[in-house]
């Protein structure tokens, strides 16, 4: 009975000793907060995530008293906490909608960050020379009207190349992705059947093939499986040596893709952006210009309620664009043209708290 | 006086000893119960009101429908149902024979030595973690089913539907293949626990009867079939409701093929894989109402085993419940 009644005390005053603990810790942060500084919370596209973990981390040196969290929950969920005011920014892959503009509680700006690219890789043995695709022959391949590896549509792109007469099997992204959503955009302007039986977006009705989830499931299946073809991140194919397709650009140029000629899809299409910079820059027209790019974008709202969270929010994001774009080129994301870093210093300086602007 | 009964009764009930402690310790565990129903009934309700929306739009066709496609806003959850069932079947068949022999294996025939480790063993597969049989899906089970298994399959039972079609190792086949592999040990470990409990002197009794040792056995075996058949219906469960290692080898396509090698996808990895990126609202209402769907196709088929059970059970005379 003694025995019990003393471990009983003992659990007693361990729990205490942990309340004691988690009440020292909470106040810890309290005071930390409260004494100047600032916490700040993210949330969206997995696509830039390792860019902006970098950048996280390059801007807290710098800045102690400014904490950034950033969650890479998707686009879709990203859109979905500004839209709640859950986040004090979001990130998308893809400009917002229209009607999801309309439906958010305030105005919303798109900051772009950096430019990415979709590219088509493949597993056949025996080629030892990119593989060379017109768009036409990438649609109707993921429409399924091309089977063969050497149906004469192909092989007129690629003399000189043995192909095999094996059947195509076709890999594409099982989860809702912004890479989809790029890709798809990009059929979608060079083939006005897919425009109209598929459609773009994240997660599209494909007519044919596999479904591999996130970059590393299309990857492996194609790593794994002879015979098929796939579309993967820029970044995720260079990091892992993966063989990637030229594709035949607007001007009718067959494009490797590469932080340069991503760059050139941007620079080309610069003087389309309209004044919300909300833009798709796939089939750009540009001599050097990889035809399946894409801007990534920070989304936040123009009217700040918090003064001190906003001059933190827009600080950071002007860093950003300027000496975060430092790190992109390490990570195999392009940055972003003069004349767009421009545009979207403007941009920054259009957010406002309580009617006033919060730099400069 | 009738409050002073009733207050008597009331006592009775809480403590039928009397004991003050006794009634404390009655009343926890019964909310500690309540709250398991609870929760249950919480997650219905809130599928539920998430998913009014898509049940409104679509109703019934919800579930009759094979079309899938976010950017047209149509929704049809049959190709998934059918996914899933369908994966969890093939688990099954392969599984339940399989996890018998190692029970029996271990349970009967096996000296000590070697039923420690191998059972050891057994339990491990259990705990390794379902991503991990997905990598090793992909990259070792896939490609060895291309390679010999399934062109094996169409040479002898091409002539059956089942096993027509494209091969490429990722598809319907080897998602119930990696399901399986998953569902054996537990299903092992439980029927292994269910032998090892059914009593000496039944073997004993059938022995000395001059049964022989497999004769022998099928008496341990319907003595435990109802522990056998609560064994499966845990399997299944797992079955149901696995995720990742599925969805990174079945192909994810949502679509009814009469062929084992065409790709197929199944409720729980669909939700997985589109939640992330549904934008709209209809779409996340369609994504909850096939979470909905999944918890009432488990019910069912839970219903189902159970009912099964209990017809067994009432044949052979058994005891034991699942």
């Amino acid at each position: 009975m003694s025995v019990s009644k003393r471990s009983l005390k003992l659990v007693a005053w361990m729990v205490v000793l942990l309340l004691g603990f988690v009440a020292l810790a909470c106040n810890g942060g309290g005071t930390g907060s409260g004494a100047g500084s600032v916490s700040l919370q993210g949330a969206g596209a997995t696509f830039p995530n390792p860019l902006y973990q970098k950048w996280l981390s390059e801007y807290g040196k710098l800045h102690p008293n400014v904490k950034i969290d950033y969650q890479s929950i998707g686009s879709g969920g990203g859109v979905q906490q500004l839209k709640g005011q859950t986040v004090d920014f979001g990130a998308s892959d893809s400009p917002m909608k229209d009607e999801d503009l309309k439906a958010a509680p305030g105005e919303i700006v798109h900051i772009p960050t950096v430019l990415g690219a979709v590219v088509i890789t493949y597993n056949l043995t025996g080629i030892n020379q990119p593989l060379r695709f017109s768009p036409e022959v990438v649609a109707d391949i993921f429409l399924g009207k091309i089977k063969k590896w050497n149906d004469p549509k192909i092989a007129a792109d690629n003399s000189g190349v043995n192909l095999p007469t094996t059947d195509i099997t076709v890999v594409h992204r099982s989860d809702g992705s912004g890479t989809s959503a790029v890709f798809t955009d990009y059929l979608s302007k060079v083939s006005p059947e897919w425009k109209e039986k598929v459609g773009a977006g994240t997660s599209p009705s494909w007519p044919v093939g596999l479904g591999g989830k996130g970059n590393e499931g299309v990857t492996g299946q194609v790593k794994s499986t002879p015979n098929t073809l796939g579309y993967i991140e820029l970044a995720y194919a260079v990091q892992n040596k993966l063989p990637v397709a030229e594709i035949k650009n607007a001007s009718g140029t067959f494009i490797t893709p590469s932080i340069d000629t991503v760059k050139a899809a941007a620079a080309a299409s610069a003087a389309n952006m309209p004044d919300d910079l909300r833009i798709s820059i796939t089939n750009a027209a540009g001599p050097q210009a990889y035809p399946i790019s894409s801007y990534t974008y920070i989304l936040v709202y123009k009217n700040q309620k918090d003064a001190g969270k906003g001059k933190a929010l827009v600080d950071f994001l002007w860093w950003g664009i300027h000496d975060g774009e430092g790190f992109a080129k390490d990570l195999q994301y392009a940055p972003l043209p003069d004349d767009i870093v421009k545009r979207a210093e403007a941009k920054i300086n259009s957010v406002t708290a309580n009617g006033a602007t919060l730099r400069q | 006086m009738s409050a002073v009964v009733e207050n008597v009764t009331w006592r009775r009930m809480l403590s039928p000893t009397g004991n003050t402690g006794d009634a404390v310790f009655r009343i926890l565990m019964l909310l500690v119960a309540l709250l398991m129903v609870g929760i249950v009934v919480a997650m219905v309700i809130a599928l539920a009101t998430d998913s009014m929306l898509s049940i409104r739009q679509f109703g019934f066709s919800f579930l009759t429908s094979q079309r899938w496609d976010p950017i047209k806003g149509e929704f049809g959850a049959l190709p998934f149902v059918y996914g899933t069932v369908a994966s969890s079947l093939i688990a099954l068949l392969i599984s339940i024979p399989l996890s018998l022999g190692i029970a029996i294996f271990l349970v009967e025939q096996a000296p000590h030595y070697i039923a420690r480790p191998v059972g050891f063993l057994v339990e491990l597969l259990a705990a390794i973690p379902s991503v991990v049989y997905g990598v090793w899906g992909i990259f070792v089970l896939a490609p060895f089913l291309r390679q010999y298994v399934e062109p094996a399959l169409a040479k002898w039972f091409g002539w059956l539907p089942l096993f027509r079609g494209t091969i490429t190792g990722i598809g319907l086949l080897t998602g119930g293949i990696i399901l399986a592999i998953m569902v054996t040990p537990i299903i092992s470990a439980v029927v292994r626990d269910v032998l090892a409990a059914v009593p000496g002197s039944q073997r004993e009794a059938a022995l000395a009867l001059g049964a022989t040792k497999w004769e022998m056995i099928r008496v341990v075996l319907v003595n435990g079939a109802p522990g056998i058949a609560g064994a499966v219906i845990l399997g299944l469960g797992r079955a149901l409701g696995e995720t990742m290692a599925v969805t990174m080898v079945i192909g994810n396509r949502p679509e009814i093929s009469a062929s084992l090698f065409e790709p197929s996808y199944t409720i729980a990895s669909a939700i997985a894989n589109e939640f992330t990126e549904a934008t709209g609202d209809l779409y996340l209402s369609a994504l909850v109402e096939l979470g909905l769907i999944l918890f009432l196709v488990t019910f069912i088929v839970n219903g189902i085993a159970r009912l099964l059970v209990w017809n067994v059970t009432r044949r052979t005379g058994g005891v034991a419940r699942a």
